[in-house]
């Protein structure tokens, strides 16, 4: 009784259908779109793991950017001048640096609660901004360039040519529904249900023996270890980091595409880069002000879909109208509605 | 002789110039319903805090059965069978019933953190919150959001919860506030019913239900203990009858 408010359409049929056209886009659309959803995909993994934290988590972190653009970095650090760097050395690499920075950010800032969180993730985003964009070592304000894509091989046999859009959009995408798995299965499981007990009530969760630090400690930490997962694969793409990468600029972008998706569902937040970015697509080639027009449309879903633009499929199909459906005595609880999704 | 399962020895508790409890000697036994009664401001709560970690003690010490636990935090403590409800009731609202209880049942289960499998998946969790509930009279009511609940059912809810982490010791702070009678009468015979198995610390302003619960009774002024004893040995004391039930003579 409080599980399935979710039809099946929902819940097999669509990602089934979202699968098919993704897998099929490449055969359907010119070049730059593939770039482009590439690029969606990318901004997405780093939405959704900045989501594991801020929405599962209920702490708003103002630093994820940092750990994103420091994969990047990693990368082009590790990258030979002109020859193409190891994939399997440089993503472990570029992916435990920035986990492990996340566990010492996390670690510290942790402490702090509320308000206080955000100002000190941010304060720590900006230290790491500002080391990239004033120390010499990687290029300072002028950032850096990957002039060969990393290669996987194995045995001497080349598997993946990364700069091949085609490929790069591919492994981008087993990228991207490898993260929605780790996700999904992390807040369904008991560590995910501890995480929103401590959200909820943490004193309560403290009082049941949770050790509430621990528990947030690792979702930060994984948490950042995923979006640098998806920083690497951004400075794949553009071939180029900067400190803006790393900025609290890019940070609000990854919130404000939680926002847009909404925080209670795992892959809302790639929805919501989906969003951002076709919108800012459009807009661009479309006014001058694009910026004022799109900050005008985010603000307004913002306010009209609390719960985000996945709101609106269940009006648009008729499945539930919100209000009779919403018995306010059987609703979902918060803990199982990353699964199904709001009713 | 029943055996003693939490013993606190000249616990002392200040904030700054304030001395909120000072050498404060209380043993809680399993099988016995301990009251603690004393006027606002006498250092119930801190009391009851400093046993469940909420604070730490600046004196004295506290053990469990031989452990000492003076120093350990609120979440170890918890798993080393202190269960505690509070004044204000503390729950998670947005979750059901039987989430809200599954949740207190896995923070004391094998794999609490486990990171794959689902949340549903253990079988002994899912017993242990079964059971819980039904102890604490809510059965049927598992689907329910805890925030529509009445007030009464949210404190069996807690206490549920924290029946749910086979507690030793479990701490009742104010169980009865707010309560209508009826309500009251059952969470008295809930309250009761936790004696069998577990030690029970009660801190509570409802004489009746003092008298009618308690097995042993310490009064508390001015964060000092005055008197402790068998309740009928402790009603008669001079200085509890002057510094509290003097002013609720009737009541008592």
């Amino acid at each position: 009784m409080t599980k399935e408010r979710a039809s099946p359409i929902r819940t097999t049929v669509l990602p089934a259908l979202i699968l098919a056209v993704a897998l099929a886009l490449p055969f359907l659309v010119p070049q730059y779109y593939v770039q482009f959803a590439s690029k969606v995909l990318i901004l997405g993994v780093l939405a959704m793991a900045l989501n594991l934290v801020v929405g599962q988590g209920g702490l708003v972190s103002l630093c994820h950017a940092a750990f994103f653009g420091l994969a990047g970095y990693v990368l082009a650090l590790l990258s030979p001048k002109y020859d193409p760097a190891s994939l399997l050395l440089t993503l472990p690499a570029a992916v435990i640096a920035a986990g492990a920075v996340a566990l010492v950010i996390g670690a510290l800032a942790l402490r702090t609660r509320g308000v206080y969180f955000i100002m000190v993730t941010l304060a720590f985003g900006e230290m790491l901004f500002y080391l990239f964009h004033d120390a010499d070592f990687a290029g300072g304000s002028d950032g850096a360039f990957i002039n060969a894509k990393p290669e996987l091989v194995i045995a001497g046999v080349r598997l993946l040519d990364l700069d091949k859009p085609l490929v790069f959009y591919f492994v981008v995408l087993a990228v991207t529904i490898g993260a929605v798995g780790l996700l999904t299965m992390l807040v369904r499981s008991p560590f995910g249900h501890a995480l929103a007990a401590a959200r909820d009530n943490e004193r309560r969760a403290r009082a049941l023996g949770f050790p509430i630090f621990r528990i947030r400690l690792i979702a930060f930490t994984l948490s950042g270890a995923l979006a640098g997962l998806a920083g690497y694969f951004a400075a794949i793409q553009f071939g180029f980091v900067a400190p803006q990468m790393l900025g609290w600029h890019q940070s609000a972008v990854a919130l404000v595409m939680v926002l847009i998706g909404g925080l209670s569902t795992v892959t809302g937040p790639l929805i919501g880069a989906l969003v951002l970015l076709g919108l800012e697509e459009v807009l661009k080639a479309t006014f001058e002000q694009w910026k004022l027009i799109e900050g005008i449309i985010v603000i307004a879903i913002v306010l009209l879909l609390p719960n985000g633009v996945r709101q609106l499929w269940p009006m648009a199909v008729g499945e539930a109208d919100p209000k009779p459906a919403r018995d306010d005595k059987v609703a979902p609880s918060p803990a199982r509605a990353p699964e199904t999704g709001h009713a | 002789m029943p055996e003693t399962t939490l013993r606190a020895e000249r616990l002392g508790k200040r904030f700054g110039g304030l001395r909120a409890v000072a050498d404060v000697s209380i043993e809680i036994k399993r099988g016995e319903i301990h009251a603690v009664i004393g006027p606002n401001g006498a250092g119930k709560s801190t009391l009851i805090n400093l046993l469940s970690g909420e604070l730490i003690a600046s004196s004295g010490e506290i053990k469990l059965g031989e452990a000492d636990i003076t120093t350990l935090a609120p979440d170890k403590r918890a798993r080393a069978g202190i269960g505690r409800a509070f004044q204000k009731t503390t729950i998670f609202p947005r979750f059901t019933v039987h989430e809200n209880v599954r949740l207190a049942a896995q923070a004391r289960s094998r794999a609490p953190l486990k990171m794959f499998g689902g949340a549903f998946a253990d079988p002994e969790v899912q017993r242990r919150t079964m059971e819980a509930i039904g102890k604490a009279g809510l059965a049927g009511r598992e689907a329910i959001v805890a925030n529509v609940l009445s007030h009464g059912e949210q404190r069996q809810l807690e206490i549920a919860m924290v029946l749910a982490t086979s507690p030793s010791i479990i701490l009742l702070d104010e169980p009865l506030a707010g309560m209508g009678q009826a309500e009251a009468r059952s969470i008295i015979a809930l309250i009761a019913s936790l004696r069998e198995h577990h030690a029970v610390l009660i801190v509570e302003h409802d004489m009746d239900a003092v008298f009618e619960l308690a097995d042993r009774l310490t009064v508390m002024q001015d964060g000092q203990v005055i008197a402790s004893g068998l309740p009928q040995d402790v009603r008669l004391h001079p200085a509890v009858r002057a510094a509290y039930l003097g002013n609720h003579g009737d009541a008592a």
